[in-house]
């Protein structure tokens, strides 16, 4: 046995116990983080579009609560006479669009990030910026977040919002549920502004026995469906509307959870580690063979 | 009779009309470049909150990476199989993968909004993340490659280092130092080639795993659950007409004879690969039943036609037939075809596909961004064209060569 044919053997097997060790201790990494328990008492927000008058003191409110400028406290209800259906952006965590102004009291929907039960945004984010909290909201770190916008293209509701235009610290900008107040135990600035009641704050299991009573106290007012309850397996915010929202406001959705797919098919590519070693141990034994057939070959 | 081959660097000037054209589109992206961090992504492109990616990641990252397949493919052939014929394209095809990467880290790196946080991913791991599978391969394949490339650096040095003025004192330690480099490397090479090649496997597939969490965003032509699987398949055909390309582009502008004997048979091996990449995309589209989208006749289904018919279906026509194998003309353009197909391919994916439900008007790159996507390109020409200059990449035959020196090419197993 060749010098070099010795060293080959010795180092693949120190390349093989490496590998073992890898394998052994990472387990956590190659499961990933969504199979984890979500608290069942985790919050979310009911919103009534039935109820809403479209004042968009919510928008003013969030504005305040997030230091973004605000502007003129009775400037909002007018944009939504317009018609525009604007989204939320950079510069307004929420908005609340009237669907069709042709008919006077027709929905007004008020649009913010679902608080997905599982984040496409949290489980695409490279760098675990994006985190789906015990208390339900799914929350932004300033500190991580290098700013390659995967979380955009995952969100199937199109909610995050980037700062294009700046050349320093861009932000990932979507509505944080008001995490820093509800810590504090206040209400979420929008819930807590809204002068009819149109949002509701409690445990998501708590809305959804509320949203189903309603309908069914009024089957004539409302569409029956709460949005979100099952849609992308499950949001933290739920709407009720007179008519159905699916393909008016939000996209058509299944009730498989948005990350599902992408995320089976990375743990099968990286299952413990067991493809990419085993790929590694058959290059080398086809390295090594036709090497010795060279060999044999060559007669060198 | 077979020619012995010995890589050498090439003699010729480095200035030409071409070189200064190319530079002048560096120099422009660069300008590009420079708005873009002094004023924002924003004041650059067309990006927006619904389009978050455009062709600096579709483009620059998806298709560079791709292109960037033939420093894998070859080593497998080469290195792996053993396949001592293809020595002589392993090099220029290294020299490509190891520039490909280094500009697609580089596309990453003005793309993303916070650049200066470019090694989070080092230490913040996501690992239901297609993108933090995609971006740590990527950066330790490209170590590997810089790896791989050393022994080219070991041998244009050993024996021949001169360093300037009062440095010459060191010149005996240096040439010490390398030779020792050299013994190590030579011992653990294997570890590296094969590690470029897995790591190579693992990151072209979980490039196609990147656009499945869009969902329903994207268009079902493309949307596919076996994306990762089109995407190594792809990656797998397009290594070898990138390195046909390159090799014919280089003889021509160096003024050298096409190694035309090697790059037939390599163009042997184009055929079934595109085979059993059309293969899959045909058949998931049949058992998918997306075919009923292509009835429609608008910009995307001309996309998608321009690139399986143009891109896969012609050459894998071409590149059956031995005419067009044997002559440099018919190989230049076969690979050229196999090329755009796969570029088309990553830039549907990547954009055409991508449908966000509240757009408002459609992507399209602007001038800004397409400017340093070709900057990012001509960069790329230019430094090959210089190191091609400073090492030993490009194999010229040897004349009078006893068979002992035949291939006489390092860097692989011995
Ligand atoms: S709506 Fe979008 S941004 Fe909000 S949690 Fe769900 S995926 Fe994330
Ligand atoms: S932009 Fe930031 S938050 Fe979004 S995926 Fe990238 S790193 Fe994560
Ligand atoms: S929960 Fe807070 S951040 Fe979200 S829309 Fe309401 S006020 Fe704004």
């Amino acid at each position: 046995m060749s010098q070099n044919r010795r060293d080959f053997l010795k180092t693949f097997a120190a390349i093989g116990t490496t590998a073992a060790t890898l394998t052994a201790v990472t387990p956590n990494i190659a499961k990933g983080s969504s199979r984890r328990e979500l608290s069942i008492d985790r919050k979310g927000v009911l919103v009534d579009t039935t109820v809403c008058i479209g004042c968009g003191k919510c928008e003013w409110a969030c504005k305040t609560a997030h230091n973004m400028e605000a502007g003129n406290f009775d400037d909002y209800s007018s944009q939504l006479t317009d018609g525009s259906q604007r989204r939320p952006s950079e510069n307004a965590l929420t908005v609340v669009n009237q669907i069709d102004t042709s008919i006077m009291n027709s929905d007004k929907v008020k649009l913010q990030c679902m608080h997905c039960d599982h984040p496409a945004c949290e489980s695409a984010c490279i760098v675990s910026a994006i985190t789906k909290q015990e208390n339900g909201a799914v929350t932004w770190d300033t500190d991580k977040c290098i700013g390659c916008r995967y979380c955009m293209v995952a969100c199937p509701f199109q909610i995050p919002a980037f700062e294009y235009q700046k050349a320093l610290d861009p932000k990932i900008v979507k509505c944080d549920f008001c995490y820093d107040r509800t810590k504090e135990g206040k209400l979420p600035a929008c819930v807590e502004i809204c002068p009819v009641g149109a949002l509701t704050y409690g445990t998501r299991e708590e809305l959804l026995i509320e949203a189903k009573r309603r309908i069914s106290k009024d089957p004539d007012k409302y569409f029956d469906h709460v949005f979100g309850e099952y849609e992308v397996g499950g949001t933290s915010w739920l709407y009720l509307a007179e008519n159905n929202l699916v393909n008016k406001v939000f996209p058509k959705l299944g009730t498989n959870t948005a990350p599902g797919v992408s995320e089976s098919i990375q743990h099968g590519l990286f299952a413990y580690f067991v493809p990419p070693v085993a790929l590694y141990a058959l290059l080398g034994g086809v390295m090594w063979l036709s090497k010795n057939k060279d060999k044999n070959e060559g007669g060198h | 009779m077979e020619h012995a081959f010995k890589p050498e660097q090439m003699t010729k000037k480095y200035f030409t009309p071409w070189v200064i054209v190319l530079s002048a589109i560096a120099l422009n992206g660069l300008g590009f470049l420079a708005m873009r961090f002094f004023f924002g992504i924003g004041s650059v492109t067309n990006l927006n909150n619904q389009f978050p990616w455009g062709i600096w990641i579709g483009l620059d990252v998806a298709a560079g990476v791709a292109l960037a397949a033939g420093g894998f493919t070859t080593a497998a052939l080469g290195h792996i199989m053993h396949r001592d014929k293809y020595e002589t394209i392993i090099r220029p095809a290294l020299l490509t993968a190891m520039l490909g990467y280094t500009f697609v880290a580089m596309g990453v790196f003005v793309d993303i909004g916070r650049w200066y946080y470019i090694w989070h991913p080092l230490v913040m791991w996501n690992g239901n993340s297609a993108l933090f599978e995609v971006g740590i391969c990527v950066m330790i394949y490209v170590s590997v490659l810089y790896i791989e490339f050393l022994p080219i650096v070991t041998e244009r040095f050993i024996g021949k280092v001169n360093l300037p003025g009062f440095l010459k004192k060191f010149n005996l330690l240096v040439d010490g130092l390398l030779r020792k480099l050299d013994r190590g490397l030579e011992k653990t090479m294997f570890i590296f080639i094969i590690a470029g090649v897995v790591l190579s496997c693992l990151h072209q597939s979980s490039l196609g795993t990147l656009m499945i969490i869009a969902g329903p965003k994207m268009h079902p032509l493309w949307q596919t659950p076996v994306l990762p699987l089109l995407f190594l398949l792809s990656a797998f055909s397009v290594g070898f007409p990138m390195v046909i390309m390159e090799s014919i582009s280089a003889s021509k502008s160096f003024g050298l004879k096409p190694e035309l004997d090697v790059l037939s048979s390599l163009a042997k091996f184009v055929a079934p690969l595109l085979g059993i990449y059309l293969a899959f995309k045909i058949g998931d589209m049949f058992i998918r039943e997306t075919f009923v989208y292509l009835a429609e006749f608008n910009s995307t289904t001309i996309m998608f036609t321009l690139e399986v018919v143009v891109g896969v279906i012609i050459p894998l026509r071409m590149f059956l037939s031995a005419a067009v194998r044997n002559s440099t003309t018919g190989l230049y353009i076969a690979s050229l075809l196999v090329i755009f197909g796969i570029v088309m391919n990553r830039f549907n994916n990547f954009i055409t596909a991508y449908n966000p439900p509240y757009a408002v008007e459609s992507y399209f790159p602007s001038f800004g961004e397409i400017s340093v996507t070709l900057g990012f390109v001509a960069m790329e020409i230019l430094i090959y064209r210089l190191f091609v200059k400073i090492f030993p990449i490009i194999s010229l035959p040897i004349k009078n060569a006893g068979l002992k020196a035949k291939y006489a090419i390092r860097g692989g197993l011995k």
